[in-house]
Formats: structure tokens, C-alpha cells, sequence
């Protein structure tokens, strides 16, 4: 059977070996691919046992990397050999060969299900194992009802039963539906009560998969796994063949506490009681021993309990006690230790209220960032960052700023990146914002993302107090010998906008800097020319009075650059060449770039993306994959005097009638007095984005010239998520020459939460809503109004309903008089619960262009919600009737906008989920009800509760239960759309405790946030 | 919190064993055990047992010229797996009597039997030694 049983392979096996290059071994690895290829075909011939001895050949190549694309089938026919040798090998090449889809796996189904429903106890094993590794769903189809009556049967021995046990793991996972939580939940109750450790080992597993998707189905196994942790904590009944160095089943036991960890909580005194009294043992009692393994394993056990701690939220002294632990861990020469010590501080975090105690670890974590080891050093970045806030952040970034010089090539980008968001994230004060981030570029310019770079412009255009010290400080940075290139377009940038006023320091007259600048010129590439040609028109347009032979230096550089072959650099050239020589009017076109509007910050945006896709992911991310992670996300807050502390960095509000308008009076739509409306803002769109800083100069005129360039349309392509303008759609890039006033989006935010305001205005014309809702069906009412005193013509509209509304709408006319107002009412109907939204698709011509919209309806999910109070009782009925997915489904949600809990509940309220206050006895969590209309489902009850963390507001678990699978899915998605994209009206500084009443906030009449909040 | 495959590598880079607890293609394979296997064989006596690569981590271990490599989810009990593979040593010693990377490379298949008693579908399934070793015995005895 071994090597004197198979001559043939150990003699190809040492073949190989002794080939000295790759080349040989290809060759011999070639040879034998032939002589296997050229047997099989021959089939007639061929005994087992060669079959077998030719598959295991296969195998072993296939190992070394090579291809074999032929001889399955033989491997396959092994299965049905009569003797066990040979269908051993069948079994266990099959399943390292083939995948799960392999058309020939199919072919063996039947005698598959023989083996496992036989006699022969070893062909049971061997049919299950290959089953529990590579069946697919045809398997699962065809064998769960079989493979779960092995489990239980008491006739079957433990070895076929664990195995079974794990071959119905597989099967669930392939098609869930095999396992009916109905039936199965008491069953797998029962089969913990097993004494045998192996079953009770694979079963666990079981357990673990099957209470990940559903807890409250299998209720029933916790206390028995709490029996099974006392069992093995005891050293009680254990055989000497399971225990390992003197430690029952280290591996049962961490399973166990893994299995305990996906229940949320443990209610029941008696068991919790003896839980913690287990946990407390081996927190207490696991010692450091002199023999490594005895060492690991028993800390294995140890670092499960910390964990299963955390989750329960235990009580502060036992906490404290974890975190003395992991405290002492992170500090000993044991590297192993060490690594374990830092990740499950950083899961620490994520749980518990714990920030304050691991801070004063810092000292100790900056060291490990400078381990040799680069596995550990990434658990002290991680850790780090999450340490990491307002009090901390100037000492940890600047550790982060030293440490990026040594780092490892492996390290630098997430390092930058990290850098970078804290400093914005605690920045105490822009200017230090400013040094770090010019620090990181002149550090690490390869991985400094454009993103980064325009947040400090931007930061720096919006403030100006900061715009001095930027300059001098870009000034510095051009003294160096060489500087990376995104350095170069920074400084530039910046002393091209704020360069005079440096003008009495020594060495910044415009020429130095001019000629500071321009050396560099020749070192760059094409992206950045036209930014050092910009910087140029600005030096020459603030040099005042001007000189004239700096003028002919920068006219000779446009000249040379007229005949650019690069369109956009040509461009600018000519331009600037020809403004410049317009003499003093350059000085009214070339102005300042107009502040920024406040946007979300581009570097948290890609900071989580990073985390989707690097190793850096901790248990608790792992396990709250599903949704898409947005946590570093943090909208721009409003900051109260500039900056405040422990508030992300804004930019400064822009000056302009935006609050007012936001909260046109309600009753403005119905008095038809349209020309009050002539009070237009002029300013540019919310949708200018940054893009505009490639493009070319802004010169001061209609927006639309802004707007227009073509450059400054593919840098929107780059920052795409800074707002949301999707709703407007131009028919022709240049034909909308009409800009609406305010964010689209915004409005139609607002109208999601109220009845009636305006749904869009542009100069010509503005659309108002007016909604009234019962039940399952809605009126809406739009109200066209002509601004103008000339008509609109040519007005169409056109509803574009999702498939499950059902939607109306009355005659348009085709014109609309001079400073009318028409009335259109729109019914609405919803069939099923969907979050497809509504498309009213309108468009009008004035003048001779033509203006054409896209904008969303605000016939949303929860119009069609009725919120409903519940007492206790109530609530508890329906809510453990409505068990496990599809009517109930659970979700982490991240990424989620922090907002003190009375704000949360503030949301559901108005978005028509009645927070039920005192239902949930943890004041962290928050529980909802409501009932839901559509014709599909007629009324039907809906319940919310959210679990939030109050370490981690960024964070929460929501569940959602209704009694139809649709409905839960699409609420749940709903809510956490809300929770995570908040509209940003409500943005009133996360720091500040709302103090206002849950549904009616009272306006405060100096805040525009506060004010928007009372309107919803 | 499975095992997605078990390596066992030399010190010159070959692979003496494989085994995939979820499909990868050839190609994947081949890159992903270069990667790894070139991340830990350059990392010395001092650093910890664990690499961190793509979404798994790597628990490795070395016994003389033979490193032991199992790749696990990241949430997985990272001491509990090194035991494990001391564990899975331990057995091939009860079996071959001081193992060596011969015994695993001339006698693939029995490797593979074990491997196969210990581990299902990415699970632990047994930690008996008796137990796993005691299908190999029965089929030496038929033989």
C-alpha cells in the first residue's frame, strides 16, 4: 500500500526529486502525463490497482503545479471499486482534483448515496468526507435527509456521525434550506448532549454555521454548550486521548466559546452564572509555562474566554481584568503573544467602553510599531489608529509622520493613508493639518493620493487664516533640493492662489517665486504643467505694479507652450497668454478661486475602500462583510467657530442665502405669487466639484463657462462622490444651460420626510409637491410655476414609475402662462414594498434652449408607513413569532453616521418607524414599530431594533422583522440607506447632546442645522 | 472561522503537500503558495508565527527543514491552528516514528489519509491520535 505497494509512484516521486532544474522536471513530469494518457485510453488492460497508482501519480504532479486535465473520470471511477483500497484513493483524489461543478462528480451521486446509506461503516466514512469537501448542491439536494439521519442515529458510531455532522455543515452551506430550523433546532440541542469529543467537536461546527444565520432558532443549544465549557474547564469525563498537554481539547473549548459568541447575549441567570464562572477561571488561571505547547494551547483557550467576555459585556471589573491582561500581553518578548495581544486590544475597542484604559498603552503600542516583525507592526497600526482622538492624535500622527520615513515599502500607503485621516479627523487646529499632510507628501509622494492633496487646498481656499502660513510653508518646501511631484503641484497651487501675500517676506517677491517654481518645471510630468501654467497667470496678475521682464519671461513660456501637443496645456497657454495681455482687466477675470462648497471628505471615502480590500480586517469586520463598509466615513460636521474639538474638519460655511431657502415658507406654493421667487442666488452650483482645480482658471462669469470645459467634466469623473447630482441629466452636454437652485438631492431628501415643499427651481421655473398619504395609496400634487414673464413652452411630463407603483398622472399642459402656476395631481398606488424610486422626467423650452430634467419622486418606502405604538407584550409576541430569515433578518451595519441616540430615534420618527421607548431595557438600543401598506401585503406590521455600540457609534446592529420576506428585506435596506446617509440638514454637530425631545425638536434660531431638523 | 488549506513546503520552496479547502484554480494556487511561501521562509525564529496575506492568515510552522503552513480566515483562533499543527506532527510521528520529509514526500497518500481524519470541509473533526491513525492501521492489517 505505501511505498513497497506502489513501486511505480516512488520511483516517479525520487525521479522528480532528483532532477536538478525545472526544465527536467517539466520534461519527466511530461513523460509520465503521456504514459498515464496513453494507459487510460487503453482502458481494457488496466487492473485497480494500476488505476490507482496512475491516479495517485496525478495527484502528485497536480501538487507540483502542473496541469492535468485528463484521467477525472478514472479518478472518479475509483468510487464504485468493490474494494476499499481502491475507493479510498477514488474518494480522496476525487476531492482534491475535482471542483464542486465537475460534470463527472455528478456521474457518482448514486453511488455515493450507496456508500453512505450501506452497511460498511468505512464506506460511510469515506463517501461522507468526500461529500463534506466538495458536494455541491445536486449533493445537498439529494443526501441532507440521509446524512441527517446518520447524525442522530443511535446506531451509527461516533466515527461516522462526525463525520456526517460536518458532510451536513457543507450541504447547509451549499443550499440552506436542507436543514429546517424548525425540526433541526431540538435535534442539535440533543446532540450536544453527546459524551463522544469527536462528534462533539465536528457538531460544534455545525452550531456555529447554523447560530451565525439564525440564534433565535437555537436557543435551546447555549446552556448545553455552557455544560460542555464547564465539562472540559473541569477536566471532567475527559479521555487521556483527548486531552492535549494536559488541556481538555483546547480546540473543543475554543469552539465552544466561538459557538457562545454568536448568541447576543445569555439571559438566563443560572447559565450565565456559570459561564462567567468558567471564564473567570481561565482568565485567572492560565499561567505562562515553560513547555510551548502546554503555553499556546492554554492561551489559545485564554484569548477565546477574552473574546467571549467582550462580547457579553461583562461587568467592568471583569473588563478591566481583560484589558490588564491584553495590557501585560502586548508587552512580553513572546512575539506570538505579543501579535495576539494587539489584535484583541484593537477588538477591544470595536466592543466595549474600554478607549480610556487602552490609551495608556500608547507608549508600549508606538514600540511594537517598531518591531522587526511586520506583523506586528501592522497590529500597532491598526491599534493605533484606533486609539486614536482629539487627545492623542498630535502624538500618534507624529509617530506615524516619524515612522514613515523607515517603514517598509509594504507599509508606506496604508501608513500615509492613515496619517492623513487622523490628522483631518483631530486635526486641533488647520494649520497642523496643513504640516502633516505636507510632511507625509514630502515623506511618501508616491502615496499620496490626489485626493489628499486637494483636501488641503481646499481647507486652505476656505479659510484665510490659514492662506499665509500655507504659502510660506509651500515656500519652504520648494527650497528643497528635490521634492516629489504632487509637492510641486501643491506648492504651486498654493502660492499661485496666496503667493502675494508673502510679498514683503525675503525671498517671495513674485519673481523669486516665480523662479522657484519654474525650475521644477522640467522635472514634471504632463498632469502637472498646467497647473505650474496657472500659477504663473495668477504671479503675473498679483504683480503690482508689474515687471515687465518677468512678464516677458512668463509670455515667452506661454509661447513655447502654444504649440503644446497636449490640448489642454495648449489651451491654457493661449488663453493665459491672451488674457494677460489685456493689461488691468486680468486682474477682474483671474480672481481668487471662490470658496469651496462643504463636501465630504474624498481621503475617508478611500480609506474604506482600502479596508475592503488589505489583509486589515479584524473578526468583527469579517463578520459584518456583507455590507459594503463605509465606517470612516464622516460627513463634514458644521463647525461652531471654525473648528471645534473633537469635530472633523470642516470647511468654512459659504456665505450665501442657503439656509433660507432651504425652508421656503410652506405656504409659498399655493399663494401662486411666483415673481417672489426672483431673489435668485447666483452662486455657482453645490455640484462644482473639486474637479475645477484642473480645469482651467476660474474665471469669474456665469457658471455655466465653469461648468462647461471639458476638463473640468472629466475631473468630476475623479471625485464623483463629493455630492450627488445624478438627478440632472443634460440632454446634450451644452444644452442645459439652465443650473438649478440648490442641491437637487437635497430637496428631494427633504420632501422624503415632509409633505410638501419644493421639489426643484431653476431661474425659469420651479416645481412644488404637495403629498397627502393613506394607506397603501397617495395624491400628489405638483405645482409648475413660470417664474418668467415671458411663457414656458413645450412643457412635458413624463412619470417614470418603478414596477411596484402604480402611478397617475393628470394632464400637463403645454404651456405654462407668464407667472402662473398650474396644478397637477399625480395618484399614486403601491403594489409591494420596493425602494425603486419614482422618476418624474420633465422638460420645457424657454427661449430658444431647452431645458430637461430628471428628478426623483418622493413616493418613497416609507410614505406608505403608519406608525404604530406597541406595548411591551405586543411587541415580544411578534417579535419571537416573526423568527429568523426571511421574515427576520439581522445586519452589522457600519459606516454609520454617529448620532447620539435621541437623534437616531429623532430619524426613525420621522421617517414613520414610532420608536417605542423602554421596550429595550439597554439604553444603548433603540426598537421601532410600524405598519406598512402595500396591495400585495395589505397591512402589515414591521419591527426595527438597533443595537448600537456606545464606544463605536460608526457601528450598530440592526434587525428587522415583518412578516413578509420582501418587505423585511427592502425595510432593512431602507433604514440603514437612512443610517448611513443621513441628509445632511441634519448634520448639528455629533458632540453636542441633543437635548430636544425626541419628535419635535425645538429650532434654535441661530442654527440652520437645528432649524431644517424642527421642519421635518 | 475554517481552514482554507494546509501546506507543507521545504525550505527550498516545494511543496510536499497540499490540501485546498475551497477551489481555487491552478494558477491561484501556484501564485498563492509562491507568495506565501516566500513571506514566511524569509521570516527568522523571532518573529511571530502569523502572516498576514490578501484575507487569510497564515499560521506556520517549522519542524527541522519542513515548514507547516495553514491558511485560516482572519478570524480564526491563530494559537488554537499552531497547535493544531503540532498536533497533526505529533500523529505523523506516532506513525512513522520521528517524521521526516521523506516519510511525507514516499508515503503522500498515508499524509493525505491523516490530514483527511483530522481535517473536513475546513474543520477540525478529530484530535484523537488513536482515532485518526486508526482507518491507516485497519487498511495495513487488510494489506
Amino acid at each position: 500500500m505505501a511505498l513497497s505497494g506502489m513501486r511505480g509512484l516512488s520511483v516517479f516521486i525520487s525521479d522528480v526529486r532528483n532532477c536538478q532544474n525545472k526544465d527536467q522536471e517539466r520534461l519527466r513530469v511530461d513523460k509520465e502525463l503521456g504514459n498515464i494518457r496513453s494507459r487510460f485510453k487503453n482502458e481494457k488492460g488496466i487492473i485497480p490497482y494500476e488505476k490507482k497508482k496512475y491516479v495517485w501519480k496525478m495527484l502528485y504532479i497536480y501538487m507540483l503545479g502542473y496541469d492535468v486535465d485528463f484521467g477525472h473520470m478514472e479518478a472518479v471511477s475509483l468510487i464504485s471499486a468493490p474494494k476499499y483500497p481502491e475507493k479510498q484513493v477514488g474518494y480522496i483524489v476525487t476531492s482534491c482534483l475535482l471542483n464542486e461543478n465537475n460534470d463527472f462528480l455528478r456521474l457518482a451521486i448514486n453511488t455515493v448515496r450507496n456508500d453512505i446509506i450501506g452497511r460498511n461503516e468505512t464506506f460511510q466514512c469515506l463517501a461522507l468526507t468526500m461529500v463534506g469537501n466538495i458536494g455541491g448542491r445536486e449533493f445537498a439536494e439529494s443526501l441532507a435527509p440521509d446524512v441527517q439521519k446518520l447524525i442522530i442515529s443511535s446506531s451509527c458510531r461516533p466515527l461516522v456521525r462526525k463525520k456526517a455532522a460536518l458532510c451536513l455543515l457543507r450541504l447547509y452551506r451549499k443550499n440552506p434550506d436542507v436543514v429546517n430550523v424548525d425540526g433541526w433546532a431540538d435535534r442539535m440541542a440533543q446532540l450536544l448532549d453527546e459524551r463522544d469529543l469527536g462528534v462533539l467537536t465536528s457538531s460544534m461546527s455545525l452550531l456555529v454555521a447554523l447560530v451565525s444565520n439564525n440564534h433565535e432558532a437555537y436557543w435551546s443549544s447555549l446552556p448545553k454548550c455552557v455544560k460542555i465549557l464547564e465539562r472540559l474547564a473541569r477536566n471532567q469525563d475527559i479521555p487521556q486521548e483527548y486531552t492535549y498537554y494536559g488541556i481538555p481539547s483546547p480546540w473543543l473549548q475554543v469552539k465552544t466559546m466561538r459557538a457562545l459568541q454568536y448568541f447576543p447575549t445569555v439571559e438566563d441567570p443560572n447559565t450565565r452564572r456559570s459561564l462567567f464562572e468558567v471564564l473567570q477561571r481561565i482568565l485567572m488561571g492560565t499561567d505562562v509555562v515553560k513547555n510551548v505547547n502546554k503555553n499556546n494551547a492554554s492561551h489559545a483557550v485564554l484569548f477565546e474566554a477574552l473574546s467571549l467576555v467582550m462580547h457579553l459585556d461583562a461587568e467592568k471589573e471583569m473588563m478591566s481584568q481583560c484589558v490588564a491582561l491584553l495590557g501585560k500581553f502586548i508587552a512580553v518578548r513572546e512575539p506570538n503573544i505579543r501579535y495576539l495581544g494587539l489584535e484583541n486590544m484593537t477588538r477591544m475597542l470595536m466592543v466595549t467602553d474600554v478607549q480610556d484604559i487602552i490609551k495608556r498603552h500608547q507608549a508600549q503600542i508606538i514600540t511594537s510599531l517598531k518591531d522587526p516583525d511586520i506583523s506586528i507592526r501592522r497590529r500597532a497600526l491598526d491599534l493605533l489608529y484606533g486609539i486614536c482622538d482629539i487627545s492623542n492624535a498630535k502624538d500618534i500622527v507624529e509617530e506615524l509622520l516619524q515612522y514613515l520615513s523607515s517603514s517598509d515599502f509594504a507599509m508606506r500607503e496604508e501608513l500615509s493613508l492613515k496619517a492623513a485621516i487622523l490628522a483631518e479627523k483631530f486635526a486641533p487646529d488647520l494649520s497642523w493639518f496643513v504640516d502633516v499632510i505636507l510632511q507625509l507628501i514630502d515623506n511618501a509622494g508616491d502615496f499620496i493620493s490626489d485626493d489628499i492633496w486637494f483636501r488641503v487646498v481646499q481647507f486652505v481656499t476656505n479659510n484665510e487664516d490659514l492662506q499665509p502660513y500655507a504659502a510660506a510653508k509651500a515656500r519652504e518646501y520648494l527650497d528643497k533640493p528635490a521634492i516629489h511631484e504632487t509637492m510641486v503641484k501643491v506648492s504651486a497651487y498654493l502660492l499661485g492662489e496666496h503667493g502675494h501675500l508673502l510679498a514683503r517676506r525675503p525671498g517671495c517677491s513674485p519673481k523669486e517665486i516665480f523662479n522657484v517654481i519654474h525650475e521644477k518645471l522640467p522635472t514634471v510630468t504632463m498632469p502637472t504643467i498646467p497647473i505650474l501654467l496657472s500659477t504663473y497667470a495668477k504671479i503675473l496678475m498679483h504683480t503690482q505694479p508689474p515687471d515687465l521682464e518677468l512678464q516677458n519671461q512668463i509670455w515667452s513660456i506661454f509661447h513655447k507652450f502654444e504649440s503644446c501637443i497636449d490640448v489642454e496645456i495648449q489651451q491654457r497657454a493661449v488663453e493665459y497668454f491672451a488674457l494677460s495681455s489685456k493689461g488691468a482687466a486680468l486682474a477682474d477675470i483671474l480672481a481668487e478661486m471662490p470658496k469651496f462648497p462643504e463636501r465630504q471628505s474624498a481621503l475617508m471615502k478611500k480609506a474604506e475602500d482600502i479596508e475592503t480590500d488589505t489583509a486589515e480586517q479584524s473578526a468583527i469586520k469579517l463578520r459584518s462583510k456583507q455590507h459594503v463598509s463605509n465606517a470612516l466615513v464622516v460627513t463634514d460636521q458644521r463647525p461652531v467657530n471654525g473648528t471645534a474639538p473633537a469635530v472633523p474638519l470642516t470647511l468654512v460655511k459659504i456665505p450665501s442665502t442657503n439656509s433660507k431657502e432651504d425652508h421656503y415658507p410652506e405656504d409659498h406654493i399655493s399663494n401662486g405669487e411666483n415673481g417672489t421667487v426672483t431673489e435668485v442666488d447666483p452662486q455657482p452650483p453645490s455640484a462644482d466639484l473639486l474637479g475645477d482645480l484642473l480645469g482651467p482658471l476660474a474665471i469669474e462669469g456665469p457658471p455655466v463657462a465653469v461648468q462647461s470645459g471639458h476638463s473640468s467634466l472629466s475631473g468630476l469623473e475623479g471625485i464623483s462622490n463629493a455630492v450627488d447630482s445624478a438627478a440632472i441629466v443634460p440632454i446634450e452636454g451644452q444644452i442645459n444651460a439652465v443650473q438649478p437652485i440648490l442641491n437637487i438631492d437635497e430637496r428631494f431628501r427633504t420632501l422624503c420626510l415632509k409633505d410638501s415643499g419644493v421639489l426643484y427651481e431653476d431661474p425659469h421655473m420651479q416645481i412644488g409637491v404637495k403629498a397627502e398619504w393613506r394607506a397603501h395609496q397617495g395624491r400628489l400634487v405638483l405645482f409648475l410655476g413660470n417664474k418668467n414673464t415671458s411663457p414656458l413652452k413645450s412643457v412635458r411630463a413624463l412619470i417614470l414609475p418603478p414596477s411596484h407603483l402604480r402611478m397617475e398622472l393628470s394632464l400637463v399642459p403645454e404651456t405654462i402662462p407668464p407667472r402662473a402656476q398650474v396644478q397637477c395631481p399625480l395618484e399614486v398606488v403601491n403594489l409591494r414594498p420596493s425602494r425603486d424610486v419614482a422618476v418624474l422626467d420633465f422638460s420645457y423650452n424657454f427661449g430658444t434652449s431647452l431645458v430637461n430634467i430628471k428628478l426623483r419622486l418622493p413616493a418613497v418606502l416609507n410614505k406608505f408607513l403608519q406608525p404604530l405604538s406597541l406595548s411591551m407584550e405586543e411587541f415580544f409576541s411578534q417579535w419571537r413569532s416573526l423568527s429568523g430569515p426571511p421574515l427576520k433578518l439581522q445586519e452589522v451595519v457600519r459606516g454609520v453616521r454617529p448620532l447620539p441616540l435621541v437623534e437616531m430615534a429623532n430619524l426613525f420618527n420621522s421617517n414613520r418607524l414610532m420608536v417605542c421607548p423602554g421596550l429595550d431595557q439597554n439604553p444603548n438600543n433603540l426598537v421601532a414599530s410600524t405598519t406598512f401598506y402595500s396591495e400585495s401585503t395589505r397591512a402589515m406590521l414591521c419591527l426595527v431594533r438597533i443595537e448600537t455600540d456606545p464606544a463605536d457609534r460608526t457601528q450598530l446592529r440592526m434587525t428587522v422583522a415583518t412578516g413578509d420576506p420582501a418587505l423585511t428585506f427592502e425595510l432593512k435596506e431602507f433604514i440603514q440607506e437612512q443610517l448611513v446617509d443621513i441628509p445632511a440638514m441634519s448634520s448639528v454637530p455629533a458632540v453636542v447632546p441633543a437635548s430636544s425631545p425626541p419628535i419635535n425638536p425645538v429650532p434654535l434660531s441661530n442654527n440652520p442645522g437645528a432649524i431644517l431638523a424642527g421642519l421635518l | 472561522m475554517t481552514i482554507r488549506f494546509v501546506l507543507m513546503v521545504n525550505k527550498q520552496g516545494q511543496t510536499r503537500l497540499a490540501q485546498y479547502y475551497e477551489y481555487l484554480t491552478l494558477e491561484e494556487r501556484r501564485a498563492l503558495e509562491g507568495e506565501i511561501v516566500r513571506k514566511c521562509l524569509a521570516r527568522t525564529e523571532q518573529q511571530c508565527s502569523f502572516v498576514e496575506h490578501r484575507n487569510y492568515k497564515v499560521v506556520y510552522r517549522r519542524y527541522a527543514s519542513l515548514f507547516f503552513l495553514v491558511g485560516v480566515d482572519n478570524d480564526e483562533n491563530e494559537l488554537a491552528i499552531l497547535e493544531f499543527i503540532h498536533l497533526l506532527v505529533e500523529t505523523m510521528d506516532r506513525h512513522f516514528g520521528n517524521v521526516c520529509e521523506l516519510d511525507i514526500m514516499f508515503h503522500l497518500e498515508k499524509a493525505h489519509f491523516m490530514l483527511e481524519e483530522m481535517v473536513m470541509n475546513g474543520c477540525i473533526v478529530e484530535t484523537s491520535k488513536s482515532n485518526i491513525l486508526t482507518p491507516i492501521q485497519l487498511m495495513e492489517k487488510s494489506s
